[in-house]
């Protein structure tokens, strides 16, 4: 459904976006992760069509953008970071707006306008003036306008920015809803939301992609995923941590809590050792006797990963 | 009554023409989206203050300015044309790009221009859409100035058909300074700005076709004069009062007209110009 090659966006002299290249296939939810400023908004920008892209190619389910804009953004749904509207106008009168510039007949106005405010739980504020909305409402009428002429391609930048606990959880459902039969791609800084919504998430940082997998592949990349979190009891701290480090699956031990006959630590697997690690633990305090309390293996964390292939941009 | 009567003959009739002629255009002739564009334009500007402002404060000025100044009751063929419409294209130098200033200002200001230019639109639409619906506003103001004809025809026998001549001219000159607005308003997102600066080129343009001027750039033939000589010309041949005057007496010419209309599509080609660099 969308397709991005080598795309590059330059403003003057600064590179805003560096060769980005990605696929969203219907029935994929794809996150956009990364720091501000990495160039998430600017390739969304590009995607529909309100950028133009300094070179590279965007293939809109099939559509060159470039050569038929207007036929490829008759595909998409934008819901833009701000969540822009026009506050001298009423939600009801704001989304019907949207619905004919996005060509929805006369005859089916009403009907595309009512959906869009139902499914965005906008029934209360529908004939209120979008200047006296709270920003939880402001964001889903516009994310209403973004689903209203129900299209195949959703791009979404930030879509649950500014919203409370139960909206984000509302958003994020049906984000996940929507996205078994359209594409959609989303832009975010909250990690558990790309796990809990995604099928496949990219992180960009400096305008090129850095990472690209389903959540869990990126979650494995994590320095800590396949770590074995133990607690153990019976010998000296430090003794138990000469053993672990003695391990041979084992690259090293981070201790996170020690005394004089326990220890609680992380044990991080040699490369490719992941899946020996933990057997190798259990046997070793089987064999030195000594009593486990927990043991558990750890996913790794998209944080983690996050924090660790972008570091050196918040370093500068 | 028979001040009414002609009122209602000679005016009301011409104007309603006009609308009828416009609202065809407008539903047969342009796309959907320019008329969805041109109906939330004009819809905003009355359901903010803005519209009923810009009609009180040049109503009150044009006509109070009129009568008590510019001597509409004392001169003598009791025509509208010297006192009147010789003042109003200066009201409009500051009015016009005030009901223009909001234009793309705003949709940069609230961030809106991102969602109407992702929308399956030609970027046209969206321009030609938003002018129109303040060009209506415009025309909304000429037409409610109507009291000063009704007086002037309830006390005298005046040239009706001048006095709309007048009217024809003036409304001319208020597009072209609304076009000049729609492009000044495509550059900044501070609509105190975009009426500052489009203020500033309106009275330029009015006032670099004035007869002095036409007259002290023929009388140059030396000095360094010269050097800059073309583009005086230029923006001497630019100025709008030449073809205001020549229309406001009566005279259709085609060429007056056709530079109004050049000048007005050309202004909205800008428009559509800054906006696509604007996001470049």
């Amino acid at each position: 459904m969308i397709e991005v090659n080598d795309l590059h966006k330059h403003f003057g002299s600064k590179v805003a976006v560096d060769g980005v290249s990605f696929k969203v296939k219907k029935g994929e939810v794809l996150g956009f992760l990364g720091p501000n400023g990495a160039g998430k908004s600017t390739t969304m920008r590009m995607v529909t069509g309100y950028l133009p892209s300094t070179s590279g190619q965007i293939l809109i389910d099939g559509v060159e953008l470039e050569d038929n804009e207007v036929t490829a953004k008759s595909k998409i749904g934008y819901l833009p970071e701000s969540a822009p509207l026009y506050s001298d106008m009423t939600v009801e009168g704001f989304l019907r707006f949207a619905a004919e510039l996005r060509g929805i007949p006369n005859s089916g106005l009403t009907d595309a306008v009512n959906k869009a405010i139902e499914t965005c739980f906008l029934e209360k504020v529908r004939h209120q003036s979008i200047e006296t909305l709270s920003k939880g409402f402001r964001h889903r009428t516009c994310l209403a306008q973004s689903i209203i002429h129900d299209p195949e391609i959703l791009i979404l930048d930030e879509p649950t920015d500014g919203l409370d606990p139960n909206q984000k959880h509302e958003v994020r459902a049906l984000i996940k809803r929507m996205g078994r039969d359209k594409a959609i791609i989303f832009s975010t800084h909250i990690l558990e939301e790309v796990e809990a919504a995604c099928t496949r998430a990219i992180i960009i940082d400096r305008g090129s992609v850095i990472a690209d997998g389903t959540p869990d592949e990126l979650k494995a990349k994590a320095q800590n995923a396949g770590a074995v979190l133990l607690r153990a009891s019976g010998l000296a701290g430090t003794g138990i941590q000469q053993e672990l480090e003695k391990l041979t699956e084992a690259k090293k031990v981070i201790v996170v809590e020690s005394g004089d006959d326990y220890i609680e630590a992380r044990v991080v697997p040699a490369k490719g050792k992941g899946n020996e690690l933990s057997p190798a633990v259990f046997k070793l305090c089987k064999d030195k006797g000594l009593e486990i309390q927990e043991l558990r293996v750890e996913q790794g964390r998209l944080d983690e990963l996050f924090r660790e292939i972008t570091k050196s941009d918040s370093e500068d | 009554m028979d001040a009414l009567l002609t009122l209602i003959l000679e005016f009301a009739i011409p104007t309603v023409i006009v609308a009828a002629i416009f609202a065809t255009i407008m539903i047969f002739l342009l796309p959907r989206e320019v008329r969805t564009i041109f109906k939330r334009e004009l819809k905003a500007y009355f359901t903010s203050p803005i519209a009923y402002v810009l009609f009180v404060v040049f109503l009150g000025i044009s006509s109070t300015l009129s009568f008590f100044f510019m001597g509409v009751l004392e001169s003598e063929e009791a025509s509208l044309l010297q006192p009147y419409f010789q003042y109003l294209p200066w009201y409009l130098v500051l009015i016009a790009p005030a009901v223009g200033m909001r234009l793309w200002s705003e949709e940069q200001r609230l961030g809106t221009m991102e969602l109407v230019l992702t929308m399956p639109l030609a970027p046209w639409h969206a321009i030609l859409g938003k002018y129109l619906a303040a060009a209506v506003v415009l025309f909304g103001m000429l037409v409610l100035s109507f009291p000063i004809v009704w007086t002037i025809n309830y006390l005298g026998d005046p040239d009706n058909g001048v006095i709309m001549a007048g009217f024809v001219a003036t409304y001319f000159v208020a597009l072209c300074f609304l076009a000049v607005t729609s492009v000044v308003s495509a550059m900044t997102k501070s609509q105190l700005v975009a009426l500052l600066v489009s203020v500033a080129i309106c009275m330029m343009l009015w006032l670099s076709g004035l007869p002095h001027i036409s007259n002290f750039l023929d009388s140059i033939n030396e000095g360094w004069w010269l050097l800059i000589y073309p583009f005086l010309k230029l923006a001497n041949s630019l100025g709008a009062m030449p073809h205001f005057n020549e229309l406001a007496k009566g005279v259709l010419s085609l060429r007056d007209i056709m530079f109004f209309v050049t000048f007005i599509f050309f202004c909205l080609f800008a428009t559509s110009v800054v906006i696509r660099l604007k996001r470049a």
